[in-house]
């Protein structure tokens, strides 16, 4: 219990950010949901198609609206320019926007069908002009409908708000994302905590406004107003309090690897004097974008990944010769820098219980091929997607039974479980040692090399003094290192924070 | 019978259709200063849609309407519908509004403040106790409520009050006190009145001119007592028929 109040009291930048974030997406939806819910009443086929369009909204995943958001900007910046951001704030803004248009605009327009005719009739009678009659009459009696509708559009935004988290957009998703990905619940419940916690202030205080609203108390509506725009304020101050603008931004994908090294890259540059933040839990895709467009400023990312994801190629070169395409492309297409490698590769491999392949004779994937039609293998979402899954398969003819999805920490479980024979592994996982895996031979060199390495925004690559501190970390960090960095803070007990994991790491890397 | 230069209201060939319904067709009419007209006639005979087309709530298709001799289609709409009082059948009180500021709603809307005194005074009007201004309309009795929707419509001091079936939701000993009221207000305050209704029963008790709809069409112009002696024709007489009727009826019971 203790270890969550502490996580919780470390969250503040964290619930700032996402207090912003919400407050300023339901104030978009409530500037748009409103004119639009007077033209709608105005107009039967207006009212028909922007409730319905705001119905086909809800029913995109959240996830999915935030990431589609991406292409969406990117696309916009032939209009407005390479200034455009596409990744953080502005993507989650628009995107939660849009979702919580559909309670706004439905109980506005209700409330509008619903208004007495008679009333309408006589605001007219009484000689009322349109904007009068919206004004005097129509406005105050709907408010409470509509104020109701911004309740449970706030409660939506402020749950959904933390998927924005993937979107590089800081927000209390960094604990739950980071939590999830090493079963580490403590954080993941101080986020859910928090996040419920918000939701439901943010719905009492709400609450408290509609009440005064319908029932004419002015002290219960400009109470609850003045309550809400006090937390916006205090956000605000915290947010910008502890912003210095020559901050060094270093992102880290969804996995606990990511992490560490996120931390020990920051750890470095905060003893040189740097400022430092991180955007944690970036989906891998948007990892890349993030750090080629200068959304971030320092990524570690991983030579076949990008050769296969991000080059789209599908030979498999010697490890240098990739390397040289890949420095050589990225400085082409973005500018992108690429420090060097770090020292180990985290390379995708098929991964069995050693005591089931001995028992079984298998030791490379030509061999498991004979016996993959009995047998179920498990991968994170992400792998079965990835064109080095689909070439492993086709180069060795893999034909499982069947294939189960599992995000990363529980696909371990799985494997002991016997839920899954084989797992799509990623070598440098410290439960490979741990759990007395083996990672099968690929002898025909179907999965492509993986080297981590560490890669600059365009313009972070030329700060001459940020190269000259973060070179020190070029071929710093063997396997067996980062294995057990990893290890420590995925195991069930005694788990290590980031922070320490990647302090230990640093230790032992001689850094 | 009536002389156009002392009209206040006028109606020449007024038509009104919404598309295959002529609700108003071909209405010619003029109504006296100082006079208290009751409009009869059954449910969508149009009434709604004449009263409505003197303060503009309609456009008509063809025609005018004449208000003090000008076109109301020429007069500003705001001047126009704070000269004529209006008091709804659904009473329309703002639901949001205390009584007083309900009562106050024309002359704001132009800008104006209602003194306080002047809303004790159309309280007063409509016999209800100064005491209730502060009062919501839900606190109300339906009676009340159409008493204060009186005091709204006599806020501006209009020259032409017109009523849709003012008394229709009421009980019938409430209409009837409401009826006497706004008869004796009529002749105090020296207003011209027209009152929308489809009890012919009331109409010939406060009424001095009976103007009988159907189907769009003015069918009988009669006093009460012409349409009591026989006049005004079929529809008329039909109408008048009622509460004759049920007058004999009480009687026979009584003897
Ligand atoms: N806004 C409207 N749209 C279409 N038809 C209408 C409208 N208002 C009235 N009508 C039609 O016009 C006719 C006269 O209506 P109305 O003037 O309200 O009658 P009354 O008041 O005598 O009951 C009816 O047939 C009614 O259905
Ligand atoms: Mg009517």
């Amino acid at each position: 219990m203790n270890g969550i109040w502490t996580t919780l009291l470390g969250l503040g930048d964290k619930l700032a950010a996402h207090v912003l974030l919400s407050a300023s997406a339901i104030a978009l939806g409530i500037a748009v949901a409103l004119p639009l819910a007077i033209w709608a009443s105005r107009s039967e086929a207006v009212a028909r198609t922007t409730l319905g369009f705001a119905s086909l909204v809800q029913t995109i995943p959240a996830l999915a609206l935030l990431a589609l958001f991406f292409p969406i900007l990117l696309s916009l910046r032939a209009v407005f320019g390479e200034g455009l951001p596409t990744l953080g704030f502005l993507p989650a803004l628009l995107a939660l926007a849009l979702y919580a248009l559909l309670p706004i605009l439905r109980n506005a327009v209700t409330a509008q069908a619903n208004l007495d005719p008679g009333v309408i009739k006589a605001a007219d009678g009484v000689g009322m002009s349109f904007w009068q009659r919206l004004r005097l009459v129509e406005a105050p009696l709907a408010a409470p409908y509509v104020m109701a509708g911004i309740r449970t559009a706030a409660v939506w935004t402020i749950g959904a708000a933390t998927l924005s988290t993937t979107i590089g957009q800081p927000s209390l998703g960094d604990p739950i994302f980071a939590g999830l990905q090493t079963q580490n619940w403590v954080l993941v419940l101080a986020g859910c905590i928090a996040s419920a916690g918000l939701a439901l202030i943010a719905d009492a205080l709400l609450g408290t406004i509609e009440h005064g609203l319908k029932t004419r108390q002015r002290v219960l509506t400009f109470g609850g107003l003045g309550a809400v725009a006090l937390g916006i304020l205090a956000a605000l101050a915290v947010q910008f309090a502890g912003r210095s603008e020559d901050r060094i931004v270093i992102g880290a994908k969804g996995f606990s690897e990511q992490y560490i090294l996120a931390r020990l890259i920051g750890q470095r540059l905060e003893d040189a004097g740097y400022a430092v933040g991180y955007r944690d839990g970036l989906g891998s895709a948007v990892a890349h974008r993030a750090v080629s467009t200068g959304a971030i400023d320092i990524l570690v990312d991983y030579t076949g990944t990008i050769w296969t994801n991000q080059m789209e190629r599908s030979d498999n070169p010697s490890r240098d010769a990739m390397l040289a395409d890949i420095i050589d492309w990225e400085s082409r297409t973005s500018g992108t820098h690429v420090l060097g490698r770090l020292g180990f590769e985290n390379a995708y491999g098929l991964a069995m219980p050693r005591a089931r392949a001995q028992a079984e004779g298998l030791t490379s994937i030509g061999d498991l091929a004979a016996k993959a039609q009995g047998m179920t293998i498990g991968g994170d979402p992400e792998f079965f997607e990835r064109p080095e899954w689909i070439a492993v398969r086709d180069a060795y003819g893999l034909r499982f039974a069947a294939r189960r999805n599992f995000s990363p920490t529980f696909m371990y479980n799985a494997l002991r479980a016997g839920e899954a024979d084989v797992i799509g592994a990623y070598t440098s996982d410290g439960r490979i040692a741990a759990d007395d895996l083996v990672i099968l031979d690929d002898p025909q060199g179907a999965f492509p090399n993986y080297d981590a390495i560490v890669l600059l925004a365009p313009e972070a690559g030329e700060d001459e003094r940020l190269l000259e501190v973060l070179h020190p970390l070029v071929g710093a960090i063997d396997v067996d290192a980062m294995r057990e960095a990893n290890f420590s803070v995925d195991r069930e007990s005694d788990k290590l924070s980031f922070e320490e994991a990647a302090r230990r790491l640093a230790e032992r890397a001689g850094l | 019978m009536t002389d156009a230069r002392q009209a206040l209201l006028e109606f020449r060939d007024l038509h009104k259709d919404y598309g295959t319904t002529m609700a108003v067709d071909d209405v010619s009419l003029a109504i006296d200063r100082g006079a208290f007209v009751a409009l009869v006639g059954a449910s969508g005979s149009g009434k709604s849609t004449l009263l409505k087309a003197v303060n503009r709530l309609v456009e008509p298709s063809s025609g005018a309407v004449l208000f003090d001799g000008e076109d109301v289609e020429n007069l500003p709409l705001a001047a126009l519908r704070r000269r004529i009082g209006y008091v709804f059948q659904s009473i329309g009180l703002f639901p949001h509004m205390s009584v007083a500021e309900n009562i106050a709603i024309g002359p704001r809307l132009v800008g104006e403040r209602l003194p306080e005194a002047r809303i004790t005074e159309l309280l007063e009007l409509v016999d209800l106790d100064p005491a209730m201004a502060p009062r919501m309309p839900d606190e109300l009795s339906g009676g009340q409520r159409q008493r204060v929707g009186v005091a709204r419509a006599l806020a501006s001091e209009p020259q032409l009050l017109l009523m849709d079936e003012p008394f229709g939701a009421l009980d019938p000993v409430t209409r009837d006190a409401l009826g006497e009221r706004v008869r004796a207000l009529h002749a105090k305050l020296g207003l011209t009145t027209v009152m929308v209704t489809h009890d012919m029963a009331e109409a010939l008790l406060l009424a001095e001119r009976v103007l009988v709809m159907d189907e769009g069409r003015i069918v009988a112009d009669e006093t009460p007592h012409a349409l009591l002696d026989g006049a005004g024709g079929d529809i008329a007489q039909a109408l008048v028929a009622v509460p004759r009727g049920q007058a004999d009826r009480l009687a026979e019971l009584a003897r």
